[in-house]
């Protein structure tokens, strides 16, 4: 992670990280098709049977990692929104984009899946839960996002406004989660514990281990080649691109 | 400093009052959205009671949003907020003196009529207190916090739909909280839990929201 | 003293100009020229803050304008395209806002003398919404009456003056550049200073028949 991060410093000029994420993509599109892939077969043939929640309960191996990785790509988008309104980077206002609509993917999922959980688990497909309500209103923040940068033509502006709406969300985020979790205890009626019961074995510790994994790698392939796609359209106009054997042809 | 501070707060009081018809549109708003529930939920006082701090919070909060709209736009369009980002002044305190002269134009009015309105929902003398000071805490807040977003939505088109979708998982804790007090007031847990951490949500947006608003000014406004 | 280096601009994805350098002492004006497009707004509004700029550096009195920051804003005035005033308020209270926020509030009277100067006698009183185009003009350029600015940024300030205004406006350039001040401006009119006084600056392409 730390040595990855040193790098993109070094190759933080657009010209010199295209190439590199050209060659990055691959690798973590393979690391995630494999991990992903024994992630499933364990989660779906390895894991045992949990003895309260049945079968049904091997949707949390999708469930969490993507719950996870959609607070973690909240993160990350901060670190480069921070990164590119301090040093006034182009790279980091790319980065942010390219890693918005993954976040919003996994939040999505994770409320999905959670519901889809929640049919069997609590005979309802949706329930005020807190953490269900705070990954609800994490969605909210990333489609806030998007639109902002959707609708705003001048780059510059758009990664910069993006920027400070990432950080003013990242400020808020604790805020919003406590206050969620209060109004959750505050109505006990409706509340019912996420983690009822179940000891988490050896085996669906790992299994959940190697999904998020996997999710990593794909999040790294997806949001880098996808920053890819912005280097080549904002740089059009570059003699670099230009002279790229892929736009040549 | 102070002096700017007092100027711009005037400037924009002075300005509402020459357009009073501006001056209304929130508040009927906010009176609109609330006397609108009961037709729709039907006329049980049982049922208004236990809605209304949500349903006041609730109009509380749309009315708020829709002001945002007009926070930075006119400025912007005729000028004036170039000025006001080359005057020699910490650009916060400018900020900040908008967002003071919009409460007082668009927040408190909504903050006086609320125990009216709530004589309708047939709420009891102490919630309607609760309610009152809940508002006052919390409406300066959302106006603060919705600054940010006015700010980064100014000109761009479709700004309104857009302030919303940015503004308005911001203003959940206030929500939360604000209605957390009338609610807990009026079931008899006393609201003063809830009215702490309002009170401490208007102390962080004073001392943030002007400073997020101004970089988000800076950077429309290129 | 106003020193430009490097300069770089980019809106949307497009570079208007690069690299360019200048400088700028008391008692000089800049006479910006290019064609529409070329760059002229947007080298104006860089120099006063409002666009931070891509490349390059802009110093006043051997500072950066960023790190300088109030301390710069104080000691220019800018007139852009918008004339920055309210409809609802009249000439007065315009004008008189306008230089509190600039830190040096004047009375009512001094309002009311800058603006009869501006040839508004009789619509000292009246909402800048009853006014014509030029009239508004007339409010928005007072602010040069009254202020203390060493540096005045001008984009396009004879546009809607008649014939008159115009005169008078190239006086108050002329008497501020001779009192040691700085004037940056764009205009397709001629500037009746003396040659010694005024720099001249071409963006993009020279266009034919035109300085």
């Amino acid at each position: 992670m730390n040595a990855r991060l040193i790098n993109w410093f070094k190759f933080s000029s657009p010209a010199t990280f295209y190439p590199l994420a050209g060659k990055m993509v691959p690798i973590f599109t393979l690391l995630a098709v494999v991990l992903i892939g024994v992630g499933l077969y364990m989660s779906f043939f390895v894991a045992p049977t949990d003895y309260k929640q049945g079968e049904g309960y091997r949707i949390i191996f999708v469930h969490v990692p993507a719950a996870w990785m959609s607070m973690f790509i909240y993160l990350i988008m901060a670190f480069w929104a921070g990164l590119g309104l301090v040093f006034n980077t182009r790279l980091s206002g790319m980065m942010t984009r390219a890693l918005a609509p993954t976040g919003a993917i996994f939040a999505f999922l994770a409320l999905w899946t959670g519901a889809f959980w929640g049919k069997p688990m609590w005979g309802t497909w949706w329930v005020w839960d807190a953490r269900l309500t705070s990954e609800l209103i994490l969605l909210f923040l990333y489609l806030g996002y998007l639109a902002l940068q959707g609708s705003i033509d001048d780059t510059r502006r758009a990664d910069r406004a993006g920027a400070l709406l990432v950080l003013v969300g990242v400020v808020n985020i604790p805020i919003i989660y406590y206050s969620v979790q209060w109004w959750n205890t505050l109505h006990q009626g409706a509340t019912i514990s996420m983690d009822n019961g179940s000891k988490m074995g050896v085996t669906m510790l790992w299994t959940m281990l190697i999904m998020a994994l996997g999710f990593w790698a794909y999040t790294i392939a997806v949001a880098l080649a996808r920053v890819r796609s912005i280097i080549l359209e904002r740089e059009a106009d570059t003699t670099w691109v230009s002279e790229l054997a892929e736009v040549r042809r | 400093m102070f002096s700017a501070f007092k100027t711009l707060v005037g400037r924009d009081l002075l300005l509402a009052m020459r357009r009073r018809s501006d001056l209304f549109t929130t508040l009927f708003f906010f009176v609109i959205v609330v006397s609108l529930f009961p037709l729709g939920i039907g006329p049980e006082l049982n049922t208004l009671r236990l809605i209304a701090p949500g349903v006041f919070w609730v109009a509380a909060l749309l009315a708020s949003m829709l002001a945002l709209e007009r926070l930075f736009a006119i400025d912007y369009e005729d000028g004036a907020l170039e000025q006001m980002l080359l005057a020699p002044q910490p650009l916060f305190i400018l900020v900040l003196a908008k967002v003071t002269a919009h409460w007082l134009v668009t927040g408190l009015p909504l903050v006086l009529m609320a125990p009216l309105l709530g004589l309708q929902y047939d709420m009891a003398t102490d919630a309607l207190m609760a309610m009152v000071i809940s508002l006052l805490l919390g409406t300066p807040a959302l106006s603060l916090i919705g600054a940010i977003g006015a700010a980064l939505t100014l000109g761009l088109r479709g700004g309104g739909v857009l302030v919303s979708l940015l503004v308005l998982p911001l203003y959940i804790p206030v929500l939360i909280f604000g209605s957390g007090a009338v609610e807990a007031t009026a079931s008899g847990l006393g609201g003063q839990g809830h009215l702490s951490m309002l009170g401490a949500i208007l102390v962080l947006s004073l001392l943030f929201a002007p400073i997020a608003s101004s970089a988000a000014l800076r950077i429309s406004a290129e | 003293m106003l020193e430009v280096s490097g300069l770089a601009c980019v809106r949307g994805d497009r570079k208007l100009f690069s690299d360019l350098s200048f400088s700028l002492a008391g008692g000089e004006l800049l006479h910006l020229h290019g064609h529409n497009g070329s760059g002229k707004t947007t080298l104006m509004r860089t120099l006063c803050g409002l666009i931070k700029e891509s490349e390059g550096e802009i110093h006043w009195n051997g500072e950066s304008i960023h790190s300088l920051d109030e301390d710069f804003t104080r000691d220019v005035v800018y007139i852009g395209h918008k004339n920055g005033i309210k409809d609802d308020l009249t000439g007065v209270e315009n004008l008189r806002v306008c230089t509190a926020l600039d830190g040096y509030p004047i009375t009512e009277s001094q309002a009311w003398d800058a603006l009869e100067k501006m040839g508004l006698r009789g619509h000292e009183d009246l909402p800048s919404r009853v006014l014509s185009q030029g009239q508004k003009r007339r409010v928005a350029l007072a602010r040069l009456l009254v202020n203390r600015a060493k540096l005045w940024i001008l984009d396009e300030p004879f546009t809607a003056l008649d014939v008159a205004a115009v005169d008078f406006l190239q006086s108050i350039i002329r008497s501020h550049i001779e009192a040691g001040g700085m004037v940056i401006l764009t205009t397709h009119q001629e500037v009746k200073i003396t040659k010694e006084q005024v720099k001249e600056l071409q963006l993009g392409w020279k266009e034919a028949g035109h300085v």
